[in-house]
């Protein structure tokens, strides 16, 4: 094996992508030659590396060093600091100016451990780093039972926002003997300000695929289905590949490393609503049918896909599994919580100093997850508020900046972890226009089906907008509570029933907003 | 396997199998919890969230109409909460309706309506977000006002999946959800085959007849017109019902009666076709069974159906007897035979159908019905519509004086009256075929096995001199896709059909449950109607078609025999194939006999 002085990582995503990146890594492959540096230095192109520069990112190994927006005409300045004089190049490093080095406690990652490390689309990468050895471990030591109670041993939760306990979700459709069941994977994540899952997915398909066949495994099925954004064209290009390298080594397939369990994974692309993240209007979608949800009971579990009992199951949450799988359940509920074990991946956008992605402990407050993985606010802004769960979240005040993030701390506030998104307004952003954008949202995504959701979303965007526009009384704004309140009550899924959390939130830590546009 | 569970609706212990919802359980105690899109005859939605309910150990009140019973369930149907939550649905729903009540059709008959009323909602609680469209009135036989559709989805459900046509769907999402055709094209412009199930399970005024009441006056009114009307066998059991009547009530001589009073120049009976249908076409099935012929004879007298086979089905479109339904022989009898033995000219005779069906109305805007050298039947009424006219007549329907009909072309038989349920036509045809066959009468008439309400009838007659004669009965088009899949694969793998004879009927129910009946025509009151139509044909003096003196007459005088180069010109007709996509014709399958 060859040894490197240096490795540079550089982030393929979808933004560097956009930046021109491969132009980048072969301009920067030549200004390395140039300086007889080829043999010395490395670059590797990996994933997301986990934070949110601008343009293209990089990592410098061993140092650690993380630059960003470096353009090509950065590259013959670079090289000469960094990799002939040894002086990294402070211009360019991330934070400099905020004089802020971002935490990256790949001690304390889970799902993100590979992340920015390995080749995605090299699946040797991912054997390299211990991947596929939970599956091996699992198809050739374990019963289907024995994956299942070390999942509910390390207490792992859903994802996805419901945080259903993923080990007793399993073992529901474990039980039933029926000659057909499915895995579902969804990944169709559509809640505003979350991607999360995109950069598991650009960043580490395998670990997805390996979660998918540990679950296949527990609960009896035999094929699985992801069914993801179409919006995501590198992570479906990175699963597509990791598919084909899979079956090629026979870890997809037939006869799975001689154990008789045979798993074949396919794609299937959605068209962009946000309902079918609902895994009932998902499985429909999946169908071929309108994406509408279907009553619960009976539940996906028992009665999903196809009539068989199908397993809906979030990436992050099944990218947790082949960890529980190799280290055991007690590595695991090391992090987090006792309440709620693990990590939680976060996007953070908005007015912070470096919006992007972070794995934290369950239960890291959300000041240290804005301070210290965000950077903290961007220059010269108050932080003012933080939507926290998407569309469907809740909005809160600087008074509870030293609330949990976890699912049952949250839960005291009626707030809802949701699927992880931290979006941050400074003190010059108005709750109305945020709580206006979202009610837009919610009525452009509803699928129309209930008359409480389909009548109420329209209401409640119809009312927002009066009031913003300064024609609105208090009486409106109690109308927005009361028709929210009867849409949590009365809708038919989880759609409808969320956008009380946002206006509730909104009206009751807000209530000046609303006082000062409805007083004429 | 069902299990019994204990459960409790508001302190009520029940014992109830666990494959009930709900709403099912609270009926059968005579709790009715408040509802909208929920129907008995149809698979739940969950679409309006009016029935909620509260069940202890669940944070928010759940669907009583999709939700399964399951033991110990303790469920609250009424409570402080449940109210204000109904109310506002209600009124959320309400903001966005074209609230016209009072010139509404389904006035008075609307279950939103009465939800409305019954919750005591107010109509100026929220803004009104009503975007309004114009209506899809490019069909025929139904008008659709999606201004007044509430997305119950009710008629999606009836076509979809009691009729198989699939002509509607939900189109768009959020607010701007509705019920749509294909590519928005129309009902004109879609395989609707006009049945009009789904009018008659529209919760309010947003799908109903396309109304030909004012051309019909307009005929009325003008002396220049002979205005001859025909009733439909179900219309004389299901006009009592809206009139304070017992539902079921048979009143032929009260609709003659008040048609008379209503000013129709001559009254006379669809009842008479229906006897000389049976002969047409019991005469084509028995030159069938003789020939030894593979293919199975199948009725035509529901074009409802008809237009069914014409799109899904047309490679059976041969098997499909050639007689004309009933109202089409007395459209052009009356401006041939009846014209001829009057001395009217017939361009000045007007011909007038009460029916049960919104396809009738298609099916007199064929252009190949018009044998007589005119349209032969010139408007259609539904039920509905005659219903309207009575009442805007002012007549007391149930204090009326019972009349005869005008004769000629009224008399009709026991046979001709079960033409309006499921199963009649059949029986009444075996009755004739019999004689046919045989030259004797059958002795017992009452071929039980062919009537009842379920989804397919098989019955096996012997009949001297021929053998076993094997039947079945299909009423929904569902149920007739399972006889006509089973037909095909007969046909195509042993040569021949399960079935020599085969009654069609595109309503389930048949004709009593047509899709121009009064609203609340649901299976249980279509039950009661069909029951009606059977006790009038028991209390008949004359029960075999064949034995009807006017159908002799009409022979002797005009036809000559059945199946005769006359009436083969004037009582049978032929089909066209047609597009599953747009229903339009796309070319002629069978020709009209030379």
């Amino acid at each position: 094996m060859k040894y490197y002085r240096n490795h540079i990582l550089v982030s393929i995503n979808e933004t560097s992508l956009a930046a021109g990146v491969q132009e980048f890594i072969s301009s920067l492959r030549n200004e390395l030659a140039k300086n007889d540096l080829a043999e010395e230095i490395n670059i590797l192109e990996t994933g997301p590396l986990g934070f949110f520069g601008r343009g293209i990112c990089l990592t410098v190994y061993p140092e650690n060093i993380n630059y960003e927006d470096v353009k090509i005409e950065d590259i013959p300045e670079l090289v000469q600091e960094h990799f002939l004089k040894g002086r990294p190049l402070k211009r360019l490093m991330l934070g400099a100016a905020e004089k802020f080095s971002p935490k990256f406690n790949y001690e304390n990652r889970i799902v993100l451990r590979n992340s920015g490390i390995i080749d995605p689309e090299n699946i040797d990468d991912y054997i390299g780093t211990g991947g596929y050895e939970a599956l091996e471990k699992a198809l050739t030591q374990l019963r289907p039972e024995d994956v299942i109670s070390e999942v509910k041993k390390s207490g792992l939760k859903g994802r996805g926002g419901a945080a259903f306990p993923v080990g007793l979700k399993w073992s529901f459709t474990a039980a039933l003997n029926v000659p057909q069941k499915y895995v579902v994977v969804n990944a169709d994540e559509g809640e505003p300000g979350t991607f999360k899952d995109r950069l598991i997915m650009e960043g580490d398909p395998h670990q997805l695929l390996e979660g998918v066949m540990l679950c296949a495994y527990a609960v009896g099925a035999n094929k699985a289905y992801i069914y993801i954004r179409g919006e995501y064209k590198l992570c479906i290009a990175r699963l597509e590949n990791a598919i084909k390298q899979a079956y090629q080594y026979g870890i997809l397939g037939k006869n799975i490393f001689d154990s008789g369990f045979d798993i074949d994974i396919e794609i299937k692309i959605g068209a962009g609503a946000y309902v079918c993240g609902e895994e009932t209007a998902l499985i429909e979608s999946l169908e071929g049918n309108r994406g509408n949800p279907r009553w619960k009971p009976p539940f996906p579990g028992v009665e999903g896909l196809w009539k068989a009992p199908t397993i809906v199951n979030n990436v992050e949450t099944l990218a947790n599994v082949p960890f529980i799988i190799a280290k055991g359940a007690e590595e695991f509920v090391k992090y987090g919580t006792p309440e709620c074990p693990g990590t939680k991946v976060y996007t953070i956008l908005g007015d912070v100093a470096y919006p992007g992605l972070c794995e934290a402990d369950m239960g890291t407050t959300l000041r240290t997850i804005i301070n210290d993985y965000a950077g903290g606010m961007k220059k010269g802004f108050r932080f003012k508020a933080a939507l926290v769960g998407g569309a469907a979240g809740v909005i809160l005040p600087d008074r509870l900046l030293d609330v949990k993030m976890d699912f049952s701390s949250l839960n005291q506030y009626a707030a809802v972890l949701g699927s992880g998104a931290i979006l941050v307004l400074n003190e010059h952003q108005s709750i109305i226009d945020l709580l206006w954008s979202i009610l837009r949202f919610f009525r452009h995504e509803s699928c129309g089906k209930c008359s409480p959701c389909r009548n109420g979303t329209e209401q409640l965007y119809k009312l927002i907008s009066k009031i913003r526009k300064g024609n609105g009384t208090m009486q409106d704004v109690d109308l927005m509570l009361f028709i929210a309140e009867t849409m949590q009550q009365t809708s038919f899924c989880a759609l409808g029933q969320s956008p009380i959390m946002a206006v509730r939130s909104a009206i009751e830590n807000f209530p000046d907003e609303f006082i000062e546009l409805t007083k004429k | 396997m069902a299990k019994t569970v204990n459960v409790f609706i508001d302190g009520h212990h029940l014992e109830v199998p666990d494959t009930m919802t709900i709403i099912e359980a609270a009926d059968k105690i005579g709790i009715y919890i408040p509802r909208l899109c929920y129907h008995p005859d149809l698979p739940p939605t969950g679409n309006c969230g009016v029935c909620v309910v509260e069940i202890s150990g669940n944070p928010t009140p759940k669907r009583a109409c999709c939700t399964p019973v399951a033991e110990g369930m303790k469920i609250v149907t009424n409570s402080k909460k449940l109210r204000t939550y109904r109310k506002t649905v209600v009124e959320m729903i309400l903001s966005n309706h074209d609230v016209t009540c009072p010139t509404c059709s389904a006035n008075n008959k609307c279950e939103l309506q009465s939800l409305a009323n019954n919750l005591g909602v107010d109509p100026d609680a929220l803004p009104s977000i009503l975007v309004k469209k114009p209506a899809d009135d490019s069909s025929l036989s139904i008008v659709r006002d999606t201004n007044k559709c509430i997305s119950c989805g009710r008629c999606i459900t009836v076509c979809n999946e009691v009729q198989t046509v699939c002509a509607l769907t939900f189109a768009d999402r959020g607010i701007d959800t509705h019920v749509d055709t294909a590519f928005s094209n129309g009902m004109a412009n879609s395989p609707c085959v006009n049945c009009g199930q789904c009018t008659v399970y529209c919760p309010t005024g947003a799908l109903h007849e396309r109304s030909e009441l004012d051309a019909v006056w307009e005929a009325i009114f003008d002396p220049d017109k002979h205005v001859i009307v025909q009733e439909a066998p179900a219309i004389r059991v299901s006009l009592g019902e809206e009139f304070g009547m017992p539902l079921g009530s048979v009143t032929p001589k009260k609709m003659y009666a008040a048609l008379r009073k209503i000013g129709f120049d001559a009254v006379m009976d669809t009842n008479f076709t229906a006897d000389l249908t049976i002969l047409e076409e019991g005469t084509e099935c028995v030159t069938k069974l003789k020939a030894g012929e593979k293919r199975p004879l199948i009725t035509s007298c529901s074009p409802g159906w008809i237009k069914f086979m014409e799109t899904y089905y047309p490679d059976l479109a041969d098997c499909v007897s050639t007689a004309k339904s009933p109202m089409s022989m007395f459209g052009v009898l009356s401006k041939t035979y009846y014209a001829q033995e009057k001395g009217i000219d017939p361009a000045k005779i007007v011909s007038v159908a009460i029916m049960p069906c919104t396809a009738k109305k298609f099916e007199a805007r064929r252009p190949e019905l018009s044998d007589s050298g005119y349209q032969d039947t010139d408007y259609v009424l539904t039920t509905r519509e005659f219903i309207r006219m009575i009442k805007e007549t002012g007549i007391d329907f149930a204090n009326l004086q019972d009349e005869e009909p005008d004769a000629g072309m009224s008399f009709y038989t026991g046979a001709g009256t079960i033409f309006g349920a499921t199963g009649g036509v059949m029986e009444a045809a075996i009755r004739s075929a019999y004689y046919l066959v045989t030259n004797t009468d059958l002795e017992n008439v009452d071929i039980t096995a062919v009537r009842g309400l379920e989804g397919v009838k098989e019955a096996s007659v012997d009949i001297p001199g021929f053998g076993k004669v094997n039947v079945a009965v299909a009423h929904g088009l569902s149920n007739a896709r399972k006889v006509l899949d089973q037909v095909r694969e007969g046909l195509a793998t042993k040569g021949e059909s399960p079935w020599h004879f085969i009654e069609i009927m595109a309503c389930p129910g048949g004709c009593v449950g047509g899709g121009g009946q009064p609203y609340g025509n649901d299976i249980a009151s279509r039950a009661r109607r069909g029951l009606a139509l059977y006790e009038e044909d028991r209390n008949l003096p004359v029960r075999m078609s064949h034995h009807n003196p006017e159908v002799l007459k009409i022979y002797e005088k005009f036809l000559g025999e059945p199946n005769s180069k006359l009436a083969l010109k004037l009582l049978h007709t032929h089909y066209f194939k047609r597009s599953i996509f747009n229903g339009q014709i796309t070319e002629e399958i069978t020709h009209k006999h030379q």
